[in-house]
């Protein structure tokens, strides 16, 4: 048993290790600077520029939380401080089951709904062409993706705030909305920011849905309505080709490096930020 | 505030209903009883139980593999260690930070590992993928239960004599049953609907696996092609499939649900 308990830790360092490993033929050739920021990705011709895949990632990662975060909060503020007890019993299952849908799902209910939206009601309303898969689409399914994430850790958060704190404050006359805003949510505020940055790693990660979603043209991005080609659906997609194209492969699994790289840095950060938080509530 | 939680429940809602509302032009019973004829994907006859069946493969086998790995440690961590131990808070940190790394870096090191072992894509590489990305999930969610287990119940096991491992296998894994199902289930259900990992290591293929060695085809993927053709009536049936995948999805949680609830009464509070 105790042989397998060390299996969880052996794996992110065998994760990172590999893919560090795979990726060292490119990083032999290219500097890691010229990767990251160059915008010039032709694979034929051997150049390998991350930039505009790095910020079609983080477009659609930013316009997801911004849609995301006050809706998420706003929703454990209801359920852990207003919500009769009943309906909180009816609403978790329901919030579980929209972390359960696979993210296929997602990107079929996007390409249905979001996508024609956007493109016919939404652009035209901002005088903009667009076809509808565009930043604008990702960061809506994407922002639906993570809400159950953040909702859930912020709900977390808001429970192991002890009652007696809400109790003093209303009993000096505080309201309701008063006791939640000077109270909960400034008690909670390191415990919320940890929920979010969980949510942004989600999200930065997510690959199938926004890749169905999101228009996958190789150019940095310039407003919402436009095309955008993230990180995670580059791998995705090319994954047929990568082993007849010289280096190909090492590139593709250097992105998955960065990728990985990226969420481990958020999520380590958060889970820190969360042993603080229970630490202090213990 | 109310307004926002109504818009989360009014999400859920909205997804499931587009989704079956539109697979039902093309929700036919040859969908889920065939596998996939000649010229299938140019609309013709056939159906994605090569998908279904191939899926609850990968999964199953995946989630075989990951109660193995996950069992062991997480009654380890509970019963063996001290709740202060480095390897107690490492372990556990390792769970959380794998939890959180995307499913699509899973399916590069499942690559990685795939091309490591000489195999191809295949039913086993895709298994060992999932099986990894399930760890966290089930692991988290057993400990979560075999951590509430009161210290009394293991008390009173070993005063009657009983060992470490005896407590561990015949008292908390029973008191935790429903739990430990239920993570089960949670894991299963996730194997089944993720698509980035099994790009890479699955493979696909037309016909159900007879053997080990040989590409599967999965559901999620079986989506994804479909919705990338051309053709109308294909990418209706990829609709079709999404439906099916989410029926299967909604199943497994009611079902882990009615098992929670019947097992509740053999619990010792």
């Amino acid at each position: 048993m105790f042989v397998l308990t060390a299996v969880p830790g052996l794996v992110v360092f065998l994760m990172l290790f590999g893919l560090f490993q795979k990726s060292r033929p490119i990083l032999a050739v290219k500097s890691v600077f010229d990767l990251l920021f160059s915008s010039s990705w032709h694979p034929l011709k051997g150049e390998f520029g991350f930039f505009p895949f790095i910020m079609g990632t983080l477009w659609v990662t930013f316009v997801a939380l911004i849609l995301a975060v006050p809706i998420s909060i706003l929703t454990a503020t209801y359920l852990s401080e207003y919500a009769p007890k009943f309906f909180r019993e009816f609403t978790k299952p329901i919030i579980d089951l929209l972390a359960g849908i696979p993210s296929v799902v997602y990107g079929v209910w996007g390409v249905l709904v979001v996508v024609p939206f956007v493109g016919n009601r939404l652009s035209p309303l901002f005088g903009a062409y667009s076809s509808g898969y565009c930043v604008l689409s990702g960061g809506i399914v994407l922002a639906i993706m993570v809400l159950p994430t953040i909702i859930h850790v912020s709900l977390e958060v808001f429970s192991s705030i002890p009652y007696e704190i809400r109790e003093a404050s209303l009993s000096l006359g505080a309201t309701r909305w008063e006791t939640v805003r000077h109270v909960v949510l400034r008690k909670g505020l390191q415990g919320i920011i940890a929920a979010v940055v969980l949510g942004l790693s989600r999200a930065f990660g997510e690959t199938m849905a926004v890749l169905m979603v999101v228009g996958n043209v190789a150019k940095v991005p310039k407003s919402i309505f436009d095309g955008a080609y993230p990180l995670p659906a580059l791998i995705a997609n090319n994954y047929g080709e990568m082993l007849s194209i010289p280096l190909y492969d090492s590139a593709l699994l250097l992105a998955a490096l960065v990728l990985l790289f990226v969420v481990l840095l958020f999520n380590i950060l958060a889970r820190f930020i969360l042993i603080r938080v229970e630490r202090k509530a213990g | 505030m109310f307004f926002s939680t109504a818009l989360v429940i009014g999400s859920l809602l909205l997804i499931i209903g587009t989704i079956i509302w539109k697979s039902l032009p093309a929700l036919k019973l040859s969908m889920i009883t065939q596998t996939p004829r000649g010229g299938y994907y140019l609309g013709k006859e056939g159906g994605i139980l090569n998908a279904i069946i191939g899926s609850f493969l990968l999964a199953s086998g995946a989630t075989a593999l990951a109660i193995f790995l996950s069992l062991p440690v997480v009654l380890y961590l509970n019963l063996y260690t001290r709740k202060s131990s480095f390897i107690n808070i490492f372990t556990r940190f390792s769970f959380d930070v794998l939890w959180g790394i995307p499913s699509i870096v899973y399916g590069a090191f499942g690559f990685i590992i795939m091309i490591f072992l000489g195999l191809r894509a295949s039913l086993l590489a895709g298994i060992i993928t999932v099986a990894l990305l399930e760890l966290p999930i089930m692991s988290r969610a057993m400990d979560e239960i075999v951590r509430l287990v009161p210290l009394e119940l293991q008390d009173a096991s070993y005063s009657l004599g009983a060992t470490k491992l005896e407590t561990a296998l015949k008292v908390v894994v029973r008191q935790c049953l429903p739990g430990i199902l239920t993570a089960i289930l949670l894991a299963f259900g996730r194997g089944i609907g993720d698509a980035a990992s099994v790009l890479f290591t699955a493979g696909f293929s037309d016909r159900i696996p007879s053997s080990l060695f040989q590409p599967a085809a999965t559901l999620p993927l079986a989506i994804f092609f479909q919705l990338g053709t051309p053709f109308p009536e294909v990418q209706e049936r990829a609709y079709a499939s999404a439906a099916v995948l989410t029926v299967i999805i909604l199943a497994i949680s009611i079902v882990s649900r009615i098992l929670i609830k019947r097992h509740k009464k053999f619990m010792i509070k």
